[in-house]
């Protein structure tokens, strides 16, 4: 029998391998506990779009810290982890969508952010596929993409942590959890980072799924050369509504495209929706015409661990019990500072930005 | 009696006839390679009943077609890269 890890990892996804990576940096001994395929649940059925996002100073914080670890990584990564410098260009419609990129622009200065507000000429020159009319857009070449899978496999192998293929049942006190055969185990720290499933293991986190579908066509190099997102996709993102589309088209290496995107609460079943596949594509096609006459050879769904207030989860949820979790769509981009922010409090070490945002607490009455 | 026409595949002329598919049609004129890989490797048709989508070609400009679905028409271009 081995001993006890110090820390224990709920979640093989891109969060839990980035926790188990810097934290074995520290001199963890982290085990990993994963019931299905390391990155196989919200990691792989995501596109692995590293962005900045700017709906609130907490979300900017996490996310540019992460884009700026993502860049110290980079060189590292395998290739086929398909590091690619695609960045974004949010797309205006028109006059009144082209004034909130210039605003973002404003926001993305006041943070040492680079980004260039694009008119309709600019915008045709670098993406001549856009539907025709179009105001111009926000380019922010900063932005990347990555095939997080893979990404994920690199960190656990960098981490040396133990790797448990195995169900855990529940979480619970002082760094304990119960496995589904009820065998206890037990650690200094528990770390929850389960994604959309977290809740089963701790109730009281306030994550709920929120179902998404992407489909990815045939080869067609040159389409796209950015990552496509309208400038209402915040509002998909960050709106409250039940059921919502926003255009958000992703490049691959291979000359294939990934599209997106579809949010949608209180859908628990993983098939293939087609009335809200039908909405999303339509999205796309009124953005990106041509694509109504690619092949699209698969697509599939999802689930985002969305929180109340569209910030994770990241802290103690009580003594001994951490939660890494409720990234909704923006894990992949903001696991490594997410990873550094765990660290510093399990470890007791200075954080690089504020914890408070994101500390579970929050949510507490 | 069916007719016989002519195609075009990657510039050459090919006779074909009417009933046939782009991908017998192909073979029949000895072109095995109809597209590459993402890795550069040769491909064809398998499966020759459109599952496997192997056979992809470009016919009259449109992209990734598939050759073993699809009856050859008088003066159709094929491209195989």
């Amino acid at each position: 029998m081995s001993p006890a890890p110090d820390v224990l990892i709920v979640g093989a996804g891109i969060v839990g391998a980035a926790c188990a990576y810097e934290l074995s940096r520290y001199g963890a001994h982290v085990e990993v506990i994963e019931q299905g395929t390391a990155g196989g649940g919200a990691t792989s059925a995501g596109m692995g779009h590293l962005v900045v996002l700017d709906d609130n100073p907490a979300e900017l914080a996490l996310s540019k810290l992460s884009l700026e670890l993502w860049r110290a990584l980079a060189g590292s990564l395998p290739t086929t982890a398909e590091w690619s410098d695609c960045g974004t260009v949010w797309v205006a419609a028109d006059e009144q969508e082209l004034q909130s990129a210039r605003a973002k622009l404003d926001v993305y200065r006041q943070h040492d952010l680079s980004a260039e507000v694009l008119d309709a000429k600019a915008l045709y020159e670098i993406e001549p596929h856009l539907r025709p009319g179009l105001a111009g857009g926000l380019l922010v070449r900063s932005d990347a993409a990555v095939y997080a899978p893979v990404a994920a496999h690199w960190l656990l192998e960098q981490s040396r942590c133990r790797r448990t293929h195995d169900s855990v049942a529940s979480i619970g006190e002082r760094g304990s959890l119960t496995m589904a055969d009820g065998t206890v185990r037990g650690a200094g720290a528990v770390v929850c980072a389960a994604g959309a499933a977290s809740y089963r293991l701790l109730p009281q986190l306030p994550v709920r799924p929120r179902k998404g579908h992407l489909a990815i066509t045939d080869r067609y190099p040159g389409l796209s050369r950015h990552q496509l997102v309208e400038l209402g996709y915040l509002q998909s993102a960050h709106g409250e509504s039940n059921q919502s589309v926003a255009f958000n088209v992703q490049p691959r290496s291979t000359g294939q495209l990934l599209i997106g995107s579809s949010r949608q609460y209180g859908e628990e079943g993983s098939e293939v929706d087609a009335e809200i596949l039908q909405l999303m594509l339509r999205r796309a096609f009124h953005y990106l015409p041509s694509l109504a006459n690619c092949n699209v050879l698969r697509v599939w769904t999802g689930f985002r661990a969305a929180t109340p207030d569209k910030l994770p989860l990241i802290g103690p949820v009580r003594e001994g019990v951490y939660a890494a979790t409720g990234h909704e769509g923006l894990g992949v981009t903001t696991s490594l500072a997410t990873a550094q922010l765990l660290t510093a409090q399990i470890c007791r070490r200075q954080p690089p930005i504020p914890l408070a945002p994101y500390l579970p607490e929050r949510f507490h009455a | 009696m069916p007719e016989t026409f002519l195609i075009r595949c990657d510039g050459r002329s090919i006779q074909a006839q009417t009933g046939h598919s782009v991908a017998s049609a192909l073979l029949n004129a000895g072109i095995t390679v109809f597209r590459q890989s993402v890795n550069g490797q040769p491909r064809g048709p398998l499966c020759g009943m459109g599952v496997c989508m192997e056979c992809r070609v470009t016919i009259n400009g449109t992209t990734h077609q598939l050759a073993c679905q699809t009856l050859c028409r008088d003066g159709m271009e094929i491209n195989t890269r």
